[in-house]
């Protein structure tokens, strides 16, 4: 499969005996440079081949949960070209319907250019990804943002729920002409998720409450509310008994690009968030607090900075950027509150922002990437019939080699690096 | 290269001090003795015999045995479970706890190292977990024990009964290899003594080399040991401090009552054993910790209330006792560092925002001005050994205009040249009119700084004396011993700080 190539490359590279010795005599050349450190193990190579490795366990999945395929492996020492080439099939198959419910269908693109199909078809994949991604940007930025401040931020599911819960209120019940009923909905969202941060911040500024335990107790209390708070009068779809709220009118939902694409300002929001996040990490003095604080808490204090207001505000802007995550979703794609209007977006975060390395761009990419998934997870299932969960098992075994950055080390032959220390990222937050 | 070509050789029954600055490449060549790192070239004899060590295991099997600096024990548990870890003897598939113990007993009791067996290691003092750690080595029977920087954690008395240690060990026929850059005390407890400089063997000396002449070696020039400072000139009344008290963590008073006043343009000295409330002084004229009665006043301004911010920004400098604890965050690069209590003041930033420009700048300014030995201001103090990164937290507080500043332990990890530096720069802070407090465990160094030396014992200001008085006048002080017929009192009042059993 795709490890023979780079598997075989280092070896190659250096003197037969020592495998893991560096090639000294070609060190000159900035082509065997590069390759050196693209093969030492620094985090872009221990991500990008966590991504292989979850694809390739995905495959014998795949094979495993086909009937079809599985009878031509009995028999397999009579004729074993049949076992390989239906393996080779439907493997082949189920990864190219997720590339192309994820970025592109080649299809679309010769219909667009003879006419039969549309533009809209062709970016229909890539909308659909971007549709699944905007939330859990915010999301994945909410808890790698109270991660570099120190604190392990479970709550962003709860933070969601609530921003939801606000957002759409705000979007069904405020009469507000169009542009200022958005801002006012977002607003609300975002204000939600920062109450929810509030909560578990303050607890653990004043009484050292571990913000673990109070975000996920928080959770629960977020969605239990949810559930009571659709099936009350005024808030019901009037004429419906099952729990479904109003629908959030048009003047408050984010605009899309209309037709069967779903992707809508949301995801713009998202980048602009991102690039925001970024800018507070590095360029503040809100930001350098936390980042103090996060790595050397009696520092800080000695240095004259209030951990505790640190924490509280922290909490605070996680809560409200989970809050916003939570309003995109309810007022650029559900349109109304159910039960599972926020879906998994909070729980997902936290994988978003561990696959991220808490860096806000990484995050980004991080949710992208799970957007894709997602978005061809659909398309694999109804054409390929391969269930939609494989998709939720690749996303965990992506994360399950990020986070034994020394497993992936070791099947590769990494070179050690000094950024190896990955996995105990998220461990630091106990 | 950490080590080029260095030759060592270690006599049976000898302590072999190895003398050097921080990252000479004393630990490197001691790392790849304890099989931690390969060396590229050259061999290793033990016993006249060539040994190659993958790993610790191949090392103590071959007798050889290591302290680390930072103590490798686990905090949860008992002295002898953390000496039964790694080689668990077992019975019937159990762990042989009865068996740990007894040999942790037979140990402590052949070398004379008193340990308790069933103490969980976390409420031990550092002292005694590091008797842990040699008896941990000694259970393995090893022939050469390594001990890397051991006196660098310790109290006065602590050095004093690890050099007993040393001695009883050598007499016993083992050897140790005594990794440090404190002169005093290879002078004290070394057979012969090895110097190296940036990875190099410089020289072999014994013993009666003078101080000075060991300094010179180790750091490459002549070092001033003294420092040289003249009369101060004392000005206005600046720190005031009276009737304070203050509480440590556990709710024990730790400050009890103590009046104190330094005056502009002189160096107060606080002197005495740790633990007997310097600390909780400093931190509570910090604003870090809440003083329970009495004032403490600044210019008469009152800082009892203040936050540690508006104190700092009161004219107030501080370099903490612990500097990795309290005086940087390590991940940060040296030009973070250096604005860590003034990130949002101009030039380097406002409530807001950063000004990364003015901040890269300062640090350029600063890393010139203090001699911090750094691959760039971008780099993680982490990267920077333990003298620049105190070099980091003199600059930061002394690159503002001060009133008062307060130095804990200032060259507490500190190599030779760094402490010269250090010293070089409060003294020139006391001439340009600032009011300095040092506190120091180190009495050399208090004598050495102070005009006045006030000495503490169990949280009050015995007396407060001239750098004159004689040393064992002052160390009877720092017993707690103060008329002077008490010198036939015990000179072991402290015992109470040290909880060892």
């Amino acid at each position: 499969m795709s490890t023979d190539g780079p598997v075989d490359a280092p070896v190659a590279e250096a003197a037969p005996p020592p495998p893991a010795a560096p090639p000294k005599e070609e060190s000159d050349s900035f082509l065997s440079h590069f390759l050196h450190n693209l093969w030492a193990a620094n985090t872009v190579t221990v991500t990008l081949l966590s991504i292989v490795l979850a694809a390739i366990v995905g495959a014998v999945l795949i094979v495993l949960s086909d009937p079809a395929v599985l009878d031509t492996f009995s028999y397999i020492t009579a004729r074993p070209s049949d076992a390989f080439t239906s393996s080779w099939t439907v493997v082949s198959n189920a990864y190219a319907d997720l590339f192309k419910g994820a970025i592109v269908d080649p299809s679309t693109i010769t219909a667009w250019a003879n006419g039969s199909g549309t533009w809209r078809q062709v970016f229909f994949p890539i909308s659909e990804t971007l549709t699944y991604a905007a939330p859990l940007v915010f999301t994945g930025l909410s808890v790698a943002l109270a991660f570099r401040g120190g604190l392990f931020n479970i709550g962003g599911q709860g933070q969601a729920i609530i921003g939801t819960i606000t957002a759409g209120l705000a979007g069904f019940l405020l009469p507000l002409p169009p542009v200022i009923h958005l801002i006012a909905a977002l607003a609300a969202g975002a204000l939600g998720g920062m109450l929810w941060g509030f909560v578990p911040g303050i607890l653990k500024a004043r009484t050292g409450a571990h913000e673990v335990i109070v975000t996920i107790m928080l959770n629960y209390t977020a969605n239990l509310f949810l559930s009571w708070l659709i099936l009350q009068k005024g808030i019901q779809q009037p004429g419906r008994s099952d729990a479904i709220s109003k629908t959030v009118d048009s003047s408050a939902t984010l605009p899309s690009f209309g037709g069967e694409l779903r992707a809508n300002l949301g995801i713009v929001l998202a980048v602009l968030a991102t690039a925001g996040v970024a800018w507070l990490l590095n360029r503040s003095a809100f930001g350098f607090e936390l980042r103090a604080v996060g790595a050397n808490p009696p520092a800080a204090r000695t240095a004259g900075m209030s951990v505790a207001k640190t924490y509280t505000l922290l909490m605070m802007t996680a809560g409200g950027l989970a809050g916003l995550g939570g309003a995109t979703q309810v007022l650029g794609t559900a349109h109304a509150l159910t039960t599972q209007v926020a879906g998994n977006i909070g729980f997902d975060g936290l994988l978003v922002a561990l696959l991220g390395r808490n860096r806000p761009w990484g995050t980004l990419a991080a949710a992208l990437l799970f957007g894709a998934l997602r978005a061809g997870g659909n398309r694999m299932q109804s054409y390929s019939g391969i269930s939609l969960e494989l998709v939720t098992v690749l996303q965990a075994l992506i994360v399950i080699f990020i986070a034994a950055p020394a497993l992936v080390k070791t099947i590769f032959h990494l070179r050690a690096a000094r950024t190896a220390r990955l996995g105990a990222s998220m461990a630091k937050g106990w | 290269m950490a080590n080029d070509h260095i030759d060592l050789t270690v006599e049976p029954g000898e302590v072999h001090a190895l003398l050097g600055e921080n990252g000479a490449g004393k630990s490197t060549l001691m790392n790849q003795l304890y099989g931690l790192l390969q060396p590229d070239e050259g061999e290793i004899l033990v016993d006249g015999e060539a040994r190659t060590f993958r790993s610790p295991r191949d090392a103590i099997a071959a007798g050889i045995g290591m302290v680390h600096q930072h103590f490798m024990l686990v905090p949860v548990f008992t002295v002898a479970e953390n000496i039964a870890l790694g080689a668990e003897k077992t019975r019937a598939g159990f762990l042989d706890r009865r068996r740990a113990r007894r040999e942790v007993l037979e140990v402590s009791a052949r070398y004379g190292l008193p340990v308790d067996p069933d103490a969980v290691v976390e409420n031990l003092p550092v002292g005694a977990q590091q008797r842990v750690e040699i008896v941990k080595a000694l259970t393995r029977d090893v022939d050469l024990l390594i001990l890397d920087e051991p006196t660098a954690v310790l109290t006065p008395q602590e050095t004093e009964e690890l050099l007993a240690v040393m001695r009883g060990l050598c007499d016993a026929g083992k050897s140790i290899v005594f990794i440090t850059h404190k002169l005093k005390e290879v002078k004290a407890i070394a057979d012969r003594i090895t110097v190296i400089r940036r990875g190099q063997t410089v020289g072999t000396a014994s013993p009666d080399t003078p101080e000075d002449e060991l300094a010179a070696l180790m750091v490459g020039r002549a070092v001033t040991l003294e420092v040289s400072k003249e009369h101060a000139k004392p000005g206005r009344e600046v720190l005031t401090i009276a009737g304070l008290c203050v509480d440590d963590d556990r709710g024990v008073r730790a400050v009890d009552g103590v009046d104190l006043e330094i005056r502009a343009g002189e160096v107060l000295g606080i002197a005495g054993v740790q633990g007997n409330g310097q600390t909780e002084l400093v931190e509570a004229v910090m604003g870090l910790r809440e003083a329970l009665t009495g004032t403490i006043k600044v210019d008469n301004e009152d800082l009892t209330g203040m936050t540690t911010k508006q104190i700092l920004r009161s004219g107030i400098g501080y370099v903490p006792e612990d500097r990795s604890l309290d005086g940087v965050v390590k991940e940060f690069s040296v030009a973070e560092n250096l604005v860590l209590d003034q990130y949002d003041r101009p030039p380097y930033g406002n409530a807001f925002r950063l000004n990364p420009a003015a901040i890269d700048a300062a640090a350029r300014e600063r890393v010139e001005q203090f001699d911090i030995r750094t691959s760039s201001p971008g780099s993680a103090v982490s990267t920077l050994s333990g003298g620049n990164q105190q070099k980091v937290v003199v600059a930061r507080e002394m690159s503002r205009p001060l009133r008062l500043f307060i130095a804990a332990q200032p060259t507490r990890g500190v190599d030779v040249g760094s402490i010269e530096f250090i010293h070089g720069r409060i003294v020139h802070e006391r001439d340009v009119g600032t009011a300095v407090l040092v506190v120091s465990s180190e009495l050399d160094e208090v004598v050495a700084l102070a005009d006045r030396i006030a000495v503490m014992y169990r949280g009050r200001i015995l007396a407060i004396v001239p750098p004159t008085t004689p040393r064992e006048e002052l160390g009877l002080l720092m017993a707690g011993i103060t008329g002077p017929n008490a010198a036939s009192v015990a000179p072991a009042a402290g015992s109470e700080d040290k909880g060892t059993k």
